[in-house]
């Protein structure tokens, strides 16, 4: 894992405060204040994590235990392509756990990475709610049901050729 | 207050409402185990995180068992602490917990302090099934200048964590990560070093593991010590005599400061002094820094800050180098009693004894784990050479004594050696908080106003509440004092002067509770301020023994600056004395988090 160092430009850090300023600075309300911050940035990198924490009054080290608690949350950005495995209970006894491992062969990175070239990153979630097609991948905004190892190679390469 | 009546092992009991099971049985002399509970009653800090279930217990009706440290009790609640269940689920648990946790307990520094190990002989563990196919836990060594995390060892109880975030309101430390990889970590799993930690070591004072320990110096010291090329001298620090004593079965509170000095000169210390002589300095530097501020402010100069606030504590230096960064010229520009005791040793007695001071080895011994950082700093070397050569704490001390086949009790009585060991009951109650302010206002009163106090006891200045404050009638003059121990509460009164609603001049802060008598290297105390209470009364009682009892008295005192130093703030003593405080905010670097190495 390479360090990912960012340099937070000032309207970053306002867009920041605003989004603490919108819960009220409340620490209370710091799982949620991350969310946003996340869907804002697309990760939650050291140097956002340490806005926050001063926004709402609570440790750099606390908000460090949370980003690191909740696998939803991210240190890392993800690929222009984020690639979502569900392994809920439904997809995984229908074998998601071969397409995981199939993706993770294929890309070279393992769940939680990013390619270094930007364009995949591999998550795993739990049930988007479509158990009759399982198991279900999601590229972004798009799903795939009843996806065999054997696809894997071509659902990558539908987004690599449209580089 | 609503009472409930409960049966526990088929003792009735009455006790109010909303008491956990735990609680409920100790009044009536039932002692549940517990591991990662902690009940710091007089600081009014608990750890309940209700995770480890040792204290699990069984209460009749109810499905499964009930942690007692976190389940309150109920009217006609019937409750058995050890029938074969909980007997049952109390040693798996435990053999969970061991089952991944290292095994060189013969080699631990924790070993024979360790809650854990004491845990897992009372409860009668003899194997520990599972550990051939446990997962082990390899988390690198985080090596600080005063404390080693091994998180090897830690069984994530977080008692360390709400000392540094409750108590202290540090906050370096915080649980991260999830499941089998979770750990307790400064941010961004950095380094200690590099963290907001002060190195307090109110955490090592509470880890029921060997997860956090002081960085250890004794060998160092056996080393030195028999080196004839060297001459080693050593300084103790007050709060060290008033809790070594508990460390050889004596009751807290016992002084044992005959003893102490002739236990050091068996170990074969070329000269015995004391930190105290260092703090009547401190009192003659600082106590004129204040007395300079205050009548410059009172004067009317707007350019004089006010309050002065005490720098005698590391710990507290630490906090606001890295906390309060916009307030780094309000303390006190003088130095410790260790680093001033360090400083003339090295120039003024080196040349007394004549030799040059990469041949004198100074050792401090201290009830504190931020004392060992502090010798460190480059602000107290001259040429690489450190003015303190290292620090060990009260608790190593003891074991030093143990292991030079010393019997403490059959020691005779013995004296500091001088010209660096004199020193009046002024130095001495630096130990406690409300000492060094007391002291402070002893020398500064009859400076400034020129008479000799009649009574030197400043009561009001004295007690354990975490905030006090009191005035004190300087001839017509009204000097408002603030005393804060524990930085949590010092963090109220800096935040009152940031706002500006601060009426103090002058405000002493420690960051330990109760002190250096509190400090993260003392015996430990388990937060019972009983036992505070006793070292502190100790603390007065050689205040009070001592036939000198102000700074700016002590005859070799009056000598050094006769012939060495020339005044209180001189040029000379700027040099040696005084340092400056350094923006760390500014030094934390947060790098990539490290991953779990398995």
């Amino acid at each position: 894992m390479s360090n990912i160092k960012v340099e937070l430009k000032k309207p970053d850090v306002d867009k920041i405060k605003e989004i603490c300023k919108s819960f009220n600075n409340q620490p209370g309300e710091l799982i949620n204040v991350l969310h946003k911050t996340q869907h804002t940035f697309g990760y939650l990198p050291a140097e956002v994590q340490e806005v926050v924490a001063r926004e709402l009054n609570v440790s750099v080290a606390k908000v460090y235990g949370v980003v690191t608690f909740y696998s939803f949350f991210s240190m890392i950005p993800k690929g222009k392509y984020p690639i979502s495995v569900c392994t809920g209970t439904a997809c995984y006894v229908r074998g998601a756990e071969n397409v995981l491992d199939e993706f993770k062969k294929n890309l070279k990175i393992e769940v939680g990475e990013t390619t270094g070239d930007g364009m995949f990153s591999i998550s795993c979630l739990r049930c988007v709610g479509a158990c009759g097609l399982a198991p279900v991948v999601m590229v972004g905004e798009k799903t795939y049901g009843r996806v065999a190892p054997e696809m894997v190679s071509d659902i990558i390469k539908e987004y690599t050729n449209q580089k | 207050m609503e009472k409930v009546k409960l049966t526990i092992d088929n003792k009735t009991v009455e006790v109010e409402k909303g008491t956990t099971i735990y609680k409920a049985a100790k009044t009536i002399g039932i002692d549940i185990p517990v591991l990662c509970y902690m009940d710091l009653g007089d600081l009014n800090i608990e750890n309940k995180p209700g995770g480890c279930r040792m204290c699990s217990v069984e209460v009749q009706g109810r499905r499964n068992l009930a942690p007692s440290c976190a389940t309150d009790v109920f009217d006609g609640m019937v409750v058995n602490t050890h029938s074969m269940r909980v007997l049952n689920a109390r040693r798996v648990v435990m053999e969970l917990i061991l089952s991944d946790h290292p095994k060189d307990c013969l080699v631990c520094p924790k070993s024979g302090n360790c809650e854990l190990q004491s845990l897992a002989n009372k409860l009668g563990i003899r194997e520990i099934p599972n550990q051939d196919i446990a997962e082990m836990s390899t988390y690198r060594k985080d090596f600080s200048p005063s404390i080693i995390r091994d998180m090897d060892k830690c069984i994530m109880c977080r008692r360390c964590e709400t000392m540094c975030n409750e108590f202290q309101t540090v906050g370096a430390l915080s649980a991260v990560n999830r499941g089998f990889m979770s750990v307790v970590a400064p941010a961004f799993e950095m380094d200690l070093e590099d963290s907001v930690c002060t190195y307090c070591g109110q955490c090592v004072a509470v880890c029921p593991t060997g997860a956090l320990t002081e960085v250890n110096h004794t060998n160092r010291l056996i080393r030195d010590l028999s080196n004839p090329n060297k001459t080693v001298i050593v300084q103790t620090a007050p709060a060290v005599r008033a809790a070594l004593g508990e460390e050889f079965g004596h009751k807290p509170g016992t002084l044992v400061t005959g003893k102490m000095v002739s236990a050091l000169k068996q170990l074969g210390f070329h000269h015995v002094f004391d930190t105290d002589f260092a703090a009547d300095l401190t009192i003659m530097e600082e106590g004129t820094e204040l007395l300079s501020r205050l009548t410059r402010h009172l004067n009317g100069d707007k350019s004089v800050k006010l309050p002065m606030l005490t720098s005698c504590c590391p710990g507290w230096v630490n906090f606001f180098e890295s906390q309060f960064t916009d307030m780094l010229d309000i303390p006190s520009t003088a130095r410790s009693p260790q680093q001033m005791f360090g400083s003339i040793a090295k120039t003024y007695f080196a040349d007394l004894i004549n030799i040059p001071r990469e041949d004198l080895i100074v050792v401090s011994i201290m009830p504190c784990l931020a004392k060992k950082y502090e010798c460190q700093r480059d602000e107290f070397k001259v040429d690489g050479n450190p003015d303190v050569d290292y620090s060990i704490s009260t608790r190593e001390l003891a074991h030093l004594i143990k292991r030079a086949n010393i019997d403490f009790d059959s020691l005779s009585e013995e004296d500091f050696d001088q010209p660096l060991g004199e020193s009046t009951g002024a130095g001495v109650i630096f130990g406690t908080t409300g000492g060094v302010i007391e002291a402070a206002v002893r020398t500064a009163y009859e400076l400034h106003t020129g008479k000799t106090l009649q009574d030197v006891d400043f009561k009001e200045l004295r007690g354990m509440d975490g905030i006090r404050h009191a005035t004190i009638d300087f001839d017509g003059q009204p000097i408002n004092i603030g005393i804060a121990h524990g930085l949590g509460k010092a963090r109220q009164l800096l935040e009152g002067i940031r706002n500006g609603t601060s009426e103090f001049h002058a405000i002493e802060i420690m960051a330990c509770p109760g002190g250096c008598i509190g400090g993260g290297g003392q015996p430990l105390h388990h937060g019972k301020f009983e036992i505070l209470q006793k070292r502190m009364e100790a603390i007065y009682q050689e205040d009070k023994n001592k036939p000198l009892r102000k700074s700016h008295e002590n005859p070799y005192i009056i000598k050094l600056y006769e012939e060495f130093l020339g005044k209180p703030m001189s040029e000379k003593a700027h040099k040696l004395l005084h340092t400056h405080y350094v923006d760390k905010s500014k030094k934390i670097i947060y790098i990539e988090p490290k991953s779990f190495e398995i």
